[in-house]
């Protein structure tokens, strides 16, 4: 770590913590910046870094530590006291309001129109007038608006969150470049992204969390970036897989579903694979890459742009999810709320897609029914205390039982969106063995996870999306964390980022 | 030009309905005319009131169910005050009034960011807390209004046609709404109706902004309640039928629920509208009862059809 004259420092937060009742979501992260600096603030997910941003932005109030700006304790506040106290942050999503005019936002936040007008015309926007309603501009203009806002503001630090993402590249260059120039002015940058080409084109330093702990804060050189991946990661354990390595169906034979250079919604770009029986295929991604547009393509909520899905090589169409469903594939998103009948029986719920599958037919069949449903909860193990109300369960629990609703019913396809988040270590290896299960009773299963450990654990293979774009496949067996967090941020195994 | 016929589109069309319906009720009643339009004016003066009071919360992205208890409330004081009562005391009941209205309304705002319950829910309470404090000041219809002041909304203003109290109501709403909708309260009142989070990151004070939007509303609830009795001559404790007929008004008039769009011109032409479908609709002694169902039926066909704009101008 480098030391740094607290004096001298624009902003300057040491041993922040923060816990959320059990969750501690940060240990001691620091970050310190000098006036006109750019500094990277890096982790992989997980990490604590947007709480920290949060503690950051004065949003709230950290457990111990401090954040000083200007030698000034920062206070939690309105996000108006916040840009009083010269850190401005720029979200993901703009925070500009859609039913107003350009003209009135600009009033709504006191920002001078004149400078506005000059970052607009500096970033490469052109033919924007002030009248122009928020809502009927595209994506990328309203997140360069939310840039010129904030610069307008002038700040004595400016956060930038992913702020290229979802921006074509010739703004990426205008944004990269007028960021930088301002910052040889004296404009000090926090720069949150997960490109490290940009982080290597204009950061000055960058500074690492792993698990709520800021764990490196390194100059940006040649070669930083594997210092980096590798901070992100730290001691990787050494997991024994939980997959039997006899099962694996890698690659082998026609693909059950196929998918071809598919683009959908302003992420997803092109994105081929193919999916066999029997396969556990895994997704990886960091957030935002493209990967809940294709879990939502192929689940028929959202129509693709481009490229064509294909089921045992019959080309298909989906306009609403029943079509995706009637074609075999069914989608478990990552919050369980949004498939699970909350305040009915385990029993009912584990029974549901049967049920449904069985009313064209009119009566249901109790009995048989009852046996196959009584089957599949005694292997989900779950605390028969709380049957009675699926609300009850722990999110483990719950998540069982999403999963094993469909051992019991039979399913062809399952689209599994990151079903371990927030679980616990030993619900998580239940969960690898339904999905291998499943996997053996012949169906396939695209696995999207956020943890990258879990590859290894519960997939054949894994394909890595960064950018909207499919970079890399890799075999569960090459699959350690060091290599799917490389590919995971674009840095390919052969070449690496030029720096 | 194009633009602002965009942008005004929808008040445009209300009007040109009004003026059609306007057309109808000669056609119905060819001797409606000057006395016609006066009681006309007068009687949809407190439903007006109400619309534009639950036009202010729409807007802000709430709703406010207690906005005829509000109006109960500020119709019995301003009875009870004003019963017997000289100039001074006369003005002095107005102006309590228009404090209580502005208290209400900051009441209900307070409990909505206070306690985080959902607005539906803490104004549905209130809608009876309010009608219980109507009923303590006056339990049966009583007082009285100043007779000088009654005759501010009775009969018609310089021309024949145009009727006292529609003044008072443009005056009023206009010395309320004008400099409301320029200041930056305003703008924040449309912002967190159209992006509470946008709005927040902007630096607007979400809850104070909440607030200020219940606390006009009550203010225009006390101007309804304040008419009513006006034009009464005595205070009503119990409520009148001006929640549903304020939310299909506000609907009508183009202000989308779930905030952020619209204003108040479009939501007084509406009310204006509906009044004369009523009276059109009684001029052709229909049953009262049918006119209530073609109430309910133009609403879900507004908002039907706003939709399906919304639709295509999202598709473009």
């Amino acid at each position: 770590m480098t030391e740094h004259e607290p004096q001298t420092s624009l902003l300057d937060a040491q041993g922040v913590s923060k816990k959320f009742g059990a969750v501690v979501a940060l240990r001691d992260a620091s970050l310190t910046i000098q006036k006109g600096q750019i500094v990277a603030l890096m982790g992989a997910n997980g990490a604590g870094k947007s709480t920290f941003v949060k503690v950051l932005t004065g949003a709230l109030r950290p457990d111990t530590g401090h954040v000083r700006i200007k030698g000034e304790e920062r206070r939690v506040g309105s996000p108006a006291e916040a840009r009083r106290s010269g850190l401005l942050p720029v979200y993901q999503e703009p925070s500009l309001i859609p039913d107003l005019s350009v003209a009135d936002n600009l009033r709504l936040a006191d920002t001078p129109v004149d400078d506005f007008r000059h970052w607009v015309a500096e970033l490469g926007i052109e033919g924007l007038r002030l009248d122009d309603m928020i809502g009927a501009l595209p994506l990328a203009t309203l997140r360069i608006l939310d840039l010129a806002r904030a610069l307008a503001a002038k700040p004595d630090v400016l956060l930038l969150d992913e702020m290229t993402a979802a921006l074509p590249t010739d703004l990426v260059d205008k944004v990269l470049r007028t960021v930088r120039a301002q910052a040889d002015k004296g404009q000090s940058v926090i720069y949150i992204s997960h490109r490290f080409a940009e982080i290597a084109q204009i950061c000055d330093r960058a500074t690492v969390l792993r698990d709520g702990e800021t764990v490196g804060d390194l100059p940006i050189a040649p070669g930083v970036e594997e210092q980096v991946v590798e901070l992100m990661l730290g001691t990787v354990l050494d997991k024994a897989p939980t997959r039997d390595a006899a099962t694996g169906h890698g690659g082998k034979g026609e693909a059950h579903v196929r998918v071809r250079h598919l683009a959908a919604g302003s992420k997803l770009e092109d994105v081929s694979l193919d999916l066999h029986r029997g396969e556990v295929l895994g997704v990886v991604a960091l957030e935002g890459q493209g990967q809940d547009e294709l879990f939502e393509a192929l689940a028929g909520m959202i129509k693709p742009t481009a490229g064509q899905i294909a089921i045992d090589d019959v080309p298909v169409s989906f306009s609403h999810p029943a079509d995706a469903i009637a074609a075999g594939l069914t989608y478990v998103p990552g919050d369980r709320a949004d498939g699970l009948l909350m305040s009915r029986s385990v029993h009912e719920n584990i029974a549901l897609p049967q049920l449904a599958r069985i009313s064209k037919w009119g009566a249901i069949r109790m009995k048989a029914e009852a046996d196959k449903v009584a089957a599949a909860i005694d292997r989900l193990q779950i605390d028969t205390r709380a049957m009675g109300e699926v609300q009850r369960l722990s999110g483990g629990n719950q998540q069982k039982v999403t999963i094993g609703r469909w051992i019991a019913a039979g399913v062809d396809t399952l689209l599994l969106f990151d079903p371990t988040r927030g679980i616990d270590v030993r619900t998580k290896r239940q969960i690898y063995l339904l999905v291998r299960e499943l996997a053996a009773q012949g169906a396939s299963v695209l696995y999207y996870t956020s943890e990258l450990a879990e590859v290894p654990a519960a997939c054949d293979r894994a394909v890595v999306i960064f950018n909207g774009k499919v970079v890399d496949v890799i075999e569960a067996a090459d699959a350690d964390e060091p290599t799917l967090m490389r590919a995971a941020y674009g840095l390919t195994r052969a070449e690496g980022e030029p720096a | 030009m194009s633009r602002l016929i965009t942008k005004h589109g929808w008040t445009a069309g209300l009007l040109s309905i009004l003026v059609l319906l306007f057309i109808l009720t000669r056609m119905i009643q060819p001797e409606f005319g000057a006395s016609g339009l006066d009681s006309l004016s007068r009687a949809t003066l407190p439903f007006a009131f109400a619309t534009a009071a639950m036009a202010v919360v729409v807007i802000a992205g709430g709703i406010d169910l207690s906005v005829a208890s509000m109006m109960a409330v500020a119709g019995v004081t301003a009875a009870v005050l004003m019963d017997g009562a000289g100039d001074g005391m006369t003005v002095v009941a107005v102006i309590v009034v228009l404090l209580i209205g502005l208290a209400m309304g900051a009441i209900n705002g307070a409990l909505i960011v206070l306690t985080r319950v959902p607005d539906i829910v803490v104004t549905l309470a209130m809608l009876y807390v309010w009608e219980g404090v109507a009923l303590l000041i006056l339990n049966a219809p009583g007082g009285a209004a100043t007779p000088w002041l009654r005759q501010l909304i009775v009969g018609p203003f310089l021309v024949p046609w145009l009727p006292k109290s529609f003044v008072f109501l443009v005056v009023c709403v206009a010395l309320i709404w004008v400099p409301l909708k320029r200041s930056k309260l305003g703008l924040s009142i449309y912002a967190i109706g159209s992006d509470e989070l946008a709005a927040y990151r902007s630096g607007v004070a979400v809850g104070r902004t909440r607030i200020a939007a219940y606390a006009v509303c009550g203010l225009f609830a006390a101007l309804g309640g304040l008419t009513l009795t006006l034009s009464t001559g005595n205070g009503e404790p119990i409520p009148g039928p001006y929640l549903m007929a304020s939310v299909s008004a506000v609907v009508l008039g183009g202000v989308v629920l779930g905030g952020g769009k619209g204003a108040i011109l479009g939501p007084i032409i509406a009310v204006i509208i509906l009044r004369l479908v009523r009276m059109d609709l009684t001029l052709m002694s229909v049953d009262p009862n049918v006119t209530t169902i073609v109430e309910g039926t133009i609403m879900v066909v507004v908002v039907m059809f706003g939709g399906v704009i919304a639709y295509r101008g999202r598709q473009k």
